[in-house]
């Protein structure tokens, strides 16, 4: 923590509390404190630093330094509202000042214009809430430049076809390729397609007094030492506190926002580490928690006033979960490629962007990447071919010869916005606080399914292209496990089908503003914290406008 | 944890092994376990037993011994595996102590009923042990799950080689086997920083060479 940090007492209103510092409270945190107001952020995970990173993989797993803890947060799933939830660990998220931008994959895409007008496009698709969304990728091009040269983005502007019109190039080089990216980028041009390099929120070179990247391998799932990984920890929270005027406040959990006779909020109750509860006291609150406790948050909010849960007029708190359809094909090569080196991804492809619906015969669209990110332990327990044997002299000897020669092809997709999806308050399970668990309802839209499929072909005959000499592809089954949490209280300008409106504030709440995953409308093609940046970056702008003209006051 | 324990590698595990929600849900206290055998490994003095008896060790390790060999490269036995997972059921892996419980006496029975002449299973041929071993549900062939499956209940012998295989692959600098004969085996080099060019594939690239133009793919 650095000494710039102001203390304000909980008895004292500040301008803004915000509740979640990772990717999108990080930002709102930093531009509203760099544009003069008062700022509190609240966060449930504990404060680390670089310093207290580690390559050592049982200790940060261990003591479950940068994720929920299944323990102390358990949540239940089912598939349909008709069936009995039973407990399962069914979602992860960053645990930590910073949030899941510290442990994040760091994949950079910008969503495309198409994924904001699809539904106009495209026409109703049965048995979803498929919509449009309330602004246009024009009015969020500024704010994804901004990200890209706040935060500190690696990439090639105009290396794909398919990119969306840019303002600024990116501010430096893409990372190196790794093997992998060259076995994808030969592959995918021999079949006509177009690879390009994947633009990463990792630094390929020192930028704004920060590391570039080691290559040390241990990126996806843990903190970066270096600081060459562009989270809202090693970006948007330490320019935040540099104004002199954002407080974080680690260890707090959220479990309330009060509002008055007036329907207006007036701060966030939170437990402290030793339990004890605060109140935060606050002209406006931004929740900023993940797509899936800010739903939960506003349903725990629930009084007299607001019987269905904070902001729920609509009865969409909670629904219309998206998490990205995705496959994963695997193939073994003749050669090391040692693809443990490095980060995750060093080339995409995004020919199958935009799907034709009347061709293919369903809704949807994706993109493909290379890369290798198995640790050790879990190649050993299932990264090996189908059918190798799991213990003994032979599977010895696959390891041996498959771990620095494997890579695989993920499929990122569209997921459609079904009512039924949904994280809601378990009405049995209590976490650790005594608090309501989340539960989870998922069931695959079936396009999102033919979509994974789809892609998965495509990346069968990648890797066939690429004279593969074994593949296999994992199974695409219904999903049951969540790390894209998104849609859960979205934008839009209709109070009767979304929470909050294109300034990111609630329709039901004047001075109260959500901004993270759950503002989506539609999924975009996976690799949402790009785009989770860029609304944080325009909602700030939006509630700085408004609290100049005085309309958050009472 | 994608995820994932973080996001994509948590997806990732979870449909490729043994799932990482497991992993994760488990991990508490493997670093007090992966301890246990680093020192074990580094010292000469045979380490203390604190779930096993002299007795079982010897089997556990027989057992271990089959999952990972020693062949012409050091397996679990030089890795000291044993004492991991002594120390795992202690600690993260406390939840098994009854299906080690349970399975010291199965195990006995089946080299009872299988070649009755012998008395243990350490004291089998490597083949007998092997015949054994295959007796235990279906386990141990890689059999992909999709993203999310849970994994099956494991059996006696699918957690003795789960065990194994934590114990043996832990990161050899910080908490494994300090021979790291377990990295070694797979080919991971144990520095931490490294540069472009990092595999074959990559070696001779000769760098990014636009398209002339877009090829319509859709």
């Amino acid at each position: 923590m650095t000494p710039d940090q102001p203390k304000f007492k909980t008895s004292e209103e500040v301008d803004f509390c915000i509740i979640g510092s990772g990717a999108a409270g990080g930002i709102l945190a930093k531009e509203l404190s760099a544009n003069g107001f008062r700022v509190v952020v609240l966060e449930q995970g504990a404060y680390l630093t670089e310093a207290d990173f580690t390559h050592d993989e049982i200790k940060v797993l261990n003591e479950d330094l940068l994720t929920n803890h299944p323990k102390l947060q358990p949540n239940t799933f089912r598939k349909t509202p008709q069936d009995k939830a039973t407990p399962q660990r069914a979602l992860v998220y960053g645990r930590m000042v910073g949030g899941t931008s510290v442990h994040f994959t760091a994949n950079f895409w910008r969503f495309h214009e198409i994924d904001f007008i699809e539904r106009s496009k495209v026409g109703a698709i049965p048995g979803t809430n498929f919509a449009d969304w309330p602004i246009k990728y024009a009015d969020l091009e500024p704010y994804y430049t901004k990200v890209e040269w706040e935060i500190g983005v690696s990439g090639l502007a105009g290396a794909s076809p398919f990119d969306p019109p840019r303002s600024k190039p990116y501010p430096m080089p893409p990372l190196p390729v790794k093997s992998s990216g060259v076995i994808f980028e030969r592959a995918a041009r021999k079949l006509g397609w177009n690879p390009f390099p994947a633009p990463m929120a990792i630094l390929s070179q020192q930028y704004k007094g920060r590391s570039a990247c080691v290559n040390c391998g241990f990126c996806l799932g843990f903190g970066c030492e270096v600081g060459a990984k562009s989270t809202s920890l090693s970006t948007a929270i330490r320019m935040a506190e540099k104004t002199g005027r954002c407080e974080i406040r680690p260890n707090a959990y959220v479990h309330r926002i009060e509002t008055n006779a007036s329907g207006r909020v007036t701060g966030a109750v939170y437990f402290d580490e030793k339990r004890n509860a605060h109140l935060q006291k606050a002209k406006a609150v931004i929740v900023c928690a993940n797509g899936a406790e800010t739903p939960r948050l506003l349903l725990l909010s629930a009084n007299k006033q607001f019987p269905n849960g904070l902001a729920n007029s609509s009865g969409f708190v909670g629904k219309n979960l998206m998490l990205n359809s995705s496959a994963v094909s695997v193939g073994v090569f003749d050669q090391p490629l040692n693809d443990y080196k490095g980060f995750a991804v060093s080339r995409v492809l995004h020919d199958f962007y935009e799907l034709d619906s009347q061709k293919v015969g369903f809704y949807g669209g994706g993109g493909l990447d290379a890369r290798f990110d198995i640790t050790p332990i879990s190649f050993a327990l299932g990264g090996l071919p189908p059918g190798t044997p799991g213990w003994g002299k032979d599977f010895k000897s696959a390891l041996s010869h498959n771990f620095t020669r494997t890579m695989e092809i993920f499929s990122h997709g569209t997921s459609l916005p079904v009512e039924d999806n949904s994280f809601s308050l378990d009405p049995d399970l209590k976490d650790a606080w005594g608090l309501p668990a989340l539960r989870m309802t998922y069931k695959d839209h079936p396009d999102d399914l033919k979509l994974a499929n789809w892609l998965n072909q495509r990346a069968l005959e990648l890797l066939d292209a690429a004279g593969v000499q074994q593949k296999w592809t994992l199974p695409i089954t219904e999903q049951q496990f969540a790390v894209h949490l998104l849609g859960t209280c979205r934008l839009g300008n209709d109070p009767k089908s979304s929470v909050v409106n294109a300034d990111h504030r609630a329709h039901d709440v004047r001075n109260l503003f959500l901004c993270d995953g759950s503002s989506l409308v539609t999924s975009g093609r996976g690799q949402p914290t790009m785009t989770i940046e860029a609304l944080a970056f325009r909602a700030a702008d939006r509630i700085t406008a408004l609290a100049k003209r005085g309309d958050l006051n009472p | 944890m994608t995820s994932e324990l973080n996001r994509r590698r948590f997806l990732l595990q979870a449909g490729t092994g043994i799932s990482t929600a497991w992993i994760a849900a488990n991990w508490p206290s493997v670093l007090s376990a992966a301890t246990h055998a680093h020192q074990a490994a580094k010292s000469t003095v045979p380490p203390k037993l604190e779930f096993f008896t002299p007795e079982q060790a010897v089997e556990i390790e027989a057992i271990s011994a089959r999952v990972i060999p020693t062949d012409e490269t050091p397996g679990a036995h030089e890795a000291g595996v044993v004492y991991f997972i002594d120390r795992a059921l202690l600690t993260f892996a406390s939840d098994a102590q009854p299906i080690y419980n349970i399975g010291f006496p199965t195990l006995q029975g089946r080299v009872n009923e299988l070649f009755p002449a012998i008395g243990k299973f350490s004291s089998a041929t490597p083949d007998q042990q092997d015949q054994v071993l295959h007796s235990f549900a279906p386990a141990a062939g890689m059999k992909p799950r999709a993203f999310g499956a849970l994994p099956p209940e494991p059996d006696f012998f699918e957690i003795v080689r789960q065990h194994t295989i934590i114990g043996f692959l832990i990161d050899p600098d910080t908490r494994g086997d300090s021979h790291g004969y377990g990295w070694k085996l797979i080919g991971r080099e144990r520095e931490h920083m490294f540069q472009s060019p990092f595999g074959f594939y990559d070696k001779d690239y000769p760098g990014w060479q636009p398209l002339p133009k877009a090829t319509e793919t859709k």
